[in-house]
């Protein structure tokens, strides 16, 4: 190292040389100045917010001010559990959320599946892009589209009217249709992604010891790719949870979101009560997929 | 080949119908935006394009557009900084409450809307108001930002566990000080990916509404403006243009960030397109 002259006692002296010396020393402080901003972040403000609402679903909201009342009490709760409006728009919503995603998974899986193992690398390429465009714009525009396709004059009707048909667009099959529509990109992203990871050799392995292409696909292609579609499903079945804009256009009907927005302003502590079962529902569901090694899919 | 001539031209099929599915509604309402009438009725009969100059000296429009773009430039500034040194962290350190923090990173986006909106909501009229903060752009920034994080976090993290981690020590053998390794090892690997991110957070930031209501208080994002007016039918012929532009806004981004990265995920990018594995 003789050719190479440094001067030793400048580089000692920087004092941005002396910083990574010292976070290379101390790996656990470099650690935490990293973290130290997105926990304050997340683990405070966030995790702190939510844990304030949950909180608030213990309290009382005073009937003629709406202001609340620091008294423990279970009240909000049992009202979620004994009302049977409220207990049957649970059940709706979450009805809604499995029929959602089913519809999601059946549509996804032959654009996925074509997308994976079919398509050529340019126009699977050119269908990443197609599927990805629309995944993240304009939620509240694409919902808004559908009211008007789906009104009495619009665009569906208008195609069955020849056949003498109608049909009632603002119902909860119409609903159904626009939240299948909503958040069909989230399914199909993970499950090609999924199924482009299976080895071909790993189908042919299962074809050459004599499955036919049915027994292959069920046997082997769908076991593996099944924590994928676990992946798209945490987003179908939490965002239909939630919506209360999607409900409000186009169903007459109540759902877990609906209710929510309707009761937070003036009662808060139920509201907050009632958001307890979707996020009960989702975390449940958050476990058990990562359980099932979906996190890595999303 | 494993899939039959049949089975080829059902997935066919099935793409096709599903790609229809995406593509038909975003198109019926590009039509609408020059629909002359003020009814919505299909199909369309007289063409124009008057309404584009209508929306465009909408003063309300106008105001809201730039809460937009301003909300959407402020949380994706914050969603770099946060997701970046959260996604070093995670992928060059094991520690205690690791797993914890990957699950808080991808919580906001994974809870219903409506749940990080009122607790949200709530922590900033019980806890910031009091402080000085009060409802409008700074707190919608605050908002967006929580949900944008994970979208620059698993940018950056897929990008990061693909480079070797021990570039760094070896810019640091090399004599480079924390600074110089960043900016001279680490950034023009990152700066893609950060892009990349940044394009997914703003479109994100950009329309979001479920959660934008509930931190809003009296100010108007592009999104709430039309919210509040698609229920006025005479002003429909605006909302259809408000409705074209945001989808051109939204959809650009997103083209120009995956043509960056490449990443396939859901949440921007983790899923990391392999190789394709033809013999």
């Amino acid at each position: 190292m003789t050719s190479v002259s440094i001067d030793e006692a400048s580089l000692r002296q920087s004092p941005g040389r002396r910083l990574s010396t010292f976070f290379y020393r101390h790996p656990r402080l470099r650690l935490w100045t990293l973290l130290a901003l997105p926990v304050l972040w997340l683990g405070v403000v966030y995790i702190g917010s939510l844990l304030v609402l949950l909180l608030s679903a213990f309290w009382t909201a005073d009937p003629f001010t709406a202001k609340l009342v620091h008294e423990f009490t279970l009240d909000n709760l049992r009202r979620v559990f004994e009302t049977p409006v409220y207990r049957d728009v649970a059940f709706r919503t979450i009805r809604m959320a499995a029929l959602v995603t089913l519809a999601c998974a059946v549509l996804a899986f032959p654009l996925a599946y074509y997308m994976a193992r079919i398509a050529s690398p340019r126009v699977r390429n050119l269908l990443v892009v197609a599927v990805l465009m629309p995944l993240w714009g304009s939620y509240l525009v694409k919902a808004y589209a559908w009211r008007t396709i789906l009104s009495g004059e619009g665009a569906i009707n208008w195609a069955l009217g020849p056949f003498g048909v109608s049909f009632n667009g603002y119902s909860n099959t119409g609903l159904w249709l626009v939240f299948t529509y909503l958040w069909l990109p989230f399914m199909v992203l993970p499950i090609y992604a999924g199924l482009e990871r299976i080895p071909q050799s790993l189908l042919e392995a299962s074809a050459d010891l004599g499955a036919r292409s049915m027994r292959t696909f069920f046997r082997v292609t769908l076991p593996l790719v099944f924590p994928a579609v676990v992946a798209g499903s945490i987003f179908t079945f939490s965002l239909t949870l939630g919506d209360y804009i999607a409900p409000t256009l186009i169903s007459s009907d109540q759902f877990i979101g609906t209710v929510i927005y309707r009761e937070y302003g003036t009662a808060l502590p139920f509201a907050a009560a009632y958001a307890m079962v979707p996020i009960v529902v989702i975390v449940a569901y958050l476990l058990v997929a990562r359980k099932l090694k979906a996190f890595e899919s999303l | 080949m494993v899939e039959s001539r049949l089975t080829r031209l059902f997935l066919r099929l099935g793409a096709g119908v599903t790609l229809f599915f995406i593509y038909f509604p975003l198109f019926v309402i590009a039509l609408y935006a020059f629909n002359e009438k003020v009814t919505q009725r299909w199909p369309i009969e007289d063409w124009s394009t008057k309404w584009f100059s209508v929306a465009f000296h909408n003063e309300s429009v106008r105001e809201a557009l730039e809460h937009s773009v301003l909300a959407g430039l402020g949380a994706t500034a914050i969603a770099l900084v946060l997701g970046t040194l959260a996604s070093m962290a995670i992928a060059r350190h094991r520690f205690f409450g690791r797993e914890v923090m990957t699950f808080a990173v991808i919580l906001p986006i994974a809870l219903p809307g409506i749940v990080t909106g009122l607790a949200l909501q709530a922590t900033i009229k019980d806890v910031l108001s009091p402080l000085g903060v009060k409802f409008g752009l700074a707190t919608i920034v605050i908002g967006h930002a929580t949900f944008c994080v994970v979208v620059v976090y698993n940018n950056v993290l897929a990008r990061l566990r693909r480079t070797a981690g021990n570039l760094d020590e070896a810019s640091a053998d090399l004599g480079a000080d924390s600074w110089q390794t960043f900016r001279y090892v680490m950034f023009p690997q990152l700066r893609t990916a950060l892009l990349a991110g940044g394009l997914l957070a703003f479109a994100l930031s950009f329309d979001e509404i479920i959660v934008t209501i509930f931190t809003a208080g009296a100010i108007q994002t592009l999104p709430i403006w039309m919210y509040a007016t698609l229920f006025r039918p005479t002003e429909l012929p605006i909302v259809n243009v408000v409705a074209l532009f945001v989808i051109l806004v939204s959809v650009i981004p997103v083209y120009l960030a995956q043509r960056l990265a490449g990443g396939t995920g859901v949440a921007g990018g983790t899923t990391q397109r392999p190789a394709r594995r033809e013999p």
